[in-house]
């Protein structure tokens, strides 16, 4: 005798209110089309527009100037002189702007979400679980629903980098929120202030250095996630990875992931700066 | 004139205040109420008024409530029970937009960890009042810049708070609240944090502006001694009520209850006791001009005294007249009794301290005169007299 349990269509279900998404949010998923396509364009056109030699000394001069350190920018100049000696150049300002564009939209939408729940209980106590949710589920599985959203390509690619980029934002700003030391809020409160002059004046700015740990972890993330998204078009120096992997080239393989590392460590260690900038 | 106006507040910590609210009305001790409700608290029906000028200082042990109930008069807490009036406006009826302004224009707040704002300069941190207030940005300057000379802080206003020490620190947290000109001022432990000179430095600077400024001042504090000094009257919380309220003198004397004779056992009494509270009435005295060396004489005699205060017409101190020389004159028949008269006396005014009474009695022979400002004598002070006053009120130490 057999007894089957009926299985529960859990896949169904998903599968279901993706396509019922497809369908009824065209007008959100047109809009962010919109947004990363020309951003991307907008930005990859910029980097291409001087000469590799040139942007380099550009970048160079603008790392030293932000971080006045020296070991940072001679590591800019030679760590960039390499990828474009590796014929990387294109590539590697393709994912940079992949990179920047999903960071953008992805702190964007984390930062005041970040607030709103390091504001509201009841708000954390929603999103806090969504963003476990978001944080354990393998990176690949972001990549099937971006397909029936946006088609293989870049945007898709920018959407899955979103989503799984976008925790640390939301979450380091709310720890940054909650961190502001309840005297603080209870000494602007004393003074009259609003629950707006409260954040801009005190939360936010006691914040910022926790906020910009967040950024910093969603630029890694993102960094991270474009090299998996070149599985569904994202081209960069992911592309050139899959590319490697697939034609067994393991030389080629590692150079196109030393210029992942070598973009990680000049965007981290820029990042850090401006975190720990005081004031 | 009253100020604030405090009726039974009750704050209660918890989930079911309700509840508790009904078992602490039927009379249950609060460690009955947390056992059976779980909630805590905080003031159990307390009732005091604050009158326009005045420092009221609330005291107690940590738990007793006392920061508890100075955020209920601006309601940073929100009280469970009672009415809270300051200038006769009900605080609890107030609505969220009227709170607010309440607060920017009633309030100036001092906290006990300064809570300064660490990424505002110092003279940023002391405009954060009237900037929340949206004051024009020159005005605001000044009244900031005004505010820190006060304070004797002039010229900090570019450092960071992390710059500055405790003390300095503080000045800035009450320059803040200063800034604001407001009519009250709430102070939570303000000077509990510092160090015990630096501490009595502040205290003595918070009496000489509040000299000039006569704010209306409610003071929280731990500290008896704090208390009794700055205090014109002192509330004594226990367990989220009010076990005695007073001027320090009544405290000190006349403890209400045996746990604020404890507290005011420790108090060094030597400092709190003032000429006035010390002295006695003088039984009589000799008026210049119409007094004799002989009624001067007999006048001693009757009283057992070998000195006799001399008082002009207009009954301010002359000096003072000793029996043995006195005698000399009845003697040799003379009649002006100013010739033995000595004007060089010690006189102290009222509120001088028993501390200091000490080394000007100790090599006197007479008894020091205690005068008004306008040089009335108001009693004496024999040495006996200083001792034996130590003695009652100190307890047995």
């Amino acid at each position: 005798m057999s007894f089957e349990l009926p299985r529960i269509p859990l896949g169904k279900g998903i599968e279901a209110t993706l396509d019922f998404l497809v369908e009824n949010l065209a007008f959100a998923t047109r809009a962010f089309s919109t947004v990363a396509d020309q951003g991307l364009r907008f930005i990859e056109a910029t980097l291409l527009a001087v000469h590799p030699v040139l942007m380099i000394v550009i970048v160079t001069a603008l790392v030293f100037a932000m971080t006045r350190k020296r070991g940072i920018t001679v590591f800019t100049f030679l760590g960039l002189g390499l990828i474009w000696n590796m014929g990387l150049w294109v590539a590697t300002v393709s994912t940079l702007s992949l990179v920047v564009v999903a960071t953008l939209i992805a702190i964007t939408i984390g930062i005041p979400l970040g607030i709103i729940a390091g504001l509201s209980e009841w708000v954390y106590r929603i999103v806090r679980p969504i963003l476990d949710f978001m944080q354990t589920l393998p990176a690949f599985v972001y990549l099937i629903p971006a397909i029936p959203f946006f088609g293989l390509g870049r945007v898709a690619a920018i959407f899955a980098t979103v989503v799984f980029s976008m925790p640390p934002a939301i979450r380091f700003t709310n720890l940054g929120i909650r961190q502001v030391p309840k005297e603080l809020t209870e000494c602007a409160d004393a003074f009259g202030a609003d629950r707006w002059q409260k954040l801009i004046k005190i939360q936010l700015p006691l914040a910022k250095t926790t906020i910009m740990g967040g950024v910093n972890q969603t630029v890694m993330l993102a960094l991270s996630m474009v090299v998996i998204a070149a599985m569904i078009g994202a081209g960069g120096l992911g592309s050139e990875v899959w590319r490697a992997i697939q034609r067994l080239q393991s030389g080629a393989g590692f150079e196109a992931g030393i210029g992942i590392v070598i973009l990680a460590i000049i965007l981290d260690r820029l990042l850090q700066q401006l975190a720990s900038k005081k004031r | 004139m009253e100020k604030i106006v405090i009726k039974n507040v009750v704050k209660i910590f918890g989930d079911h205040p309700k509840k508790a609210l009904d078992l602490l009305l039927q009379g249950e001790p609060i460690s009955e109420i947390l056992n059976k409700t779980g909630n805590v608290v905080g003031v159990a029906d307390v009732s005091f008024t604050v009158n326009e000028g005045e420092i009221v200082v609330v005291m107690g042990l940590s738990g007793s409530g006392k920061s508890t109930l100075v955020r209920c008069i601006n309601r940073l807490f929100e009280p469970t029970a009672g009415e809270i009036y300051v200038d006769g406006q009900d605080v609890c009826q107030l609505g969220t937009k009227e709170l607010r302004d309440f607060r920017r224009q009633k309030f100036g707040m001092v906290f006990q960890n300064f809570a300064l704002f660490p990424h505002r300069s110092v003279i940023n941190n002391v405009e954060f009042g009237l900037e929340v207030q949206g004051a024009d940005k020159a005005e605001m300057r000044q009244k900031a810049e005004t505010a820190l000379e006060m304070v004797g802080l002039k010229g900090w206003g570019d450092k960071y708070p992390s710059e500055l020490s405790g003390g300095m620190q503080q000045r800035v947290g009450l320059a803040r609240a200063l800034a604001l000109d407001p009519d009250i001022l709430l102070m939570d432990e303000a000077f509990s944090a510092l160090d015990p000179l630096i501490r009595r430095d502040m205290q003595d600077e918070l009496i000489n502006l509040q000299q000039s400024m006569q704010k209306t001042i409610v003071f929280i504090s731990h500290d008896l001694d704090e208390a009794l000094k700055i205090g014109d009257r002192l509330v004594i919380l226990k367990d989220g009520a009010v076990v005695q309220i007073g001027t320090p003198e009544e405290i000190l004397t006349k403890p209400a209850t045996e746990y604020v004779r404890k507290f005011v056992e420790e108090v060094d009494i030597t400092k709190v006791l003032t000429a006035e509270s010390v002295m006695k009435k003088c039984q009589d005295v000799a008026y210049l001009g119409s007094d004799g060396p002989n009624a001067a004489l007999r006048k001693m005699k009757k009283n057992a005294i070998a000195s006799l205060f001399v008082v002009k017409k207009d009954h301010s101190l002359a000096g003072i007249v000793f029996a043995n020389e006195v005698r000399d004159l009845v003697d040799k028949g003379e009649s002006d009794l100013s010739i033995v008269l000595h004007t060089d006396i010690q006189k102290v005014s009222p509120d001088t301290p028993a501390s200091e009474l000490f080394p000007i009695m100790q090599d006197m022979s007479y008894p020091v005169a205690v005068v008004n400002e306008n040089d009335r004598l108001l009693g004496i002070i024999v040495k006996g007299l200083l001792f034996t006053a130590i003695a009652e009120r100190g307890g047995d130490t």
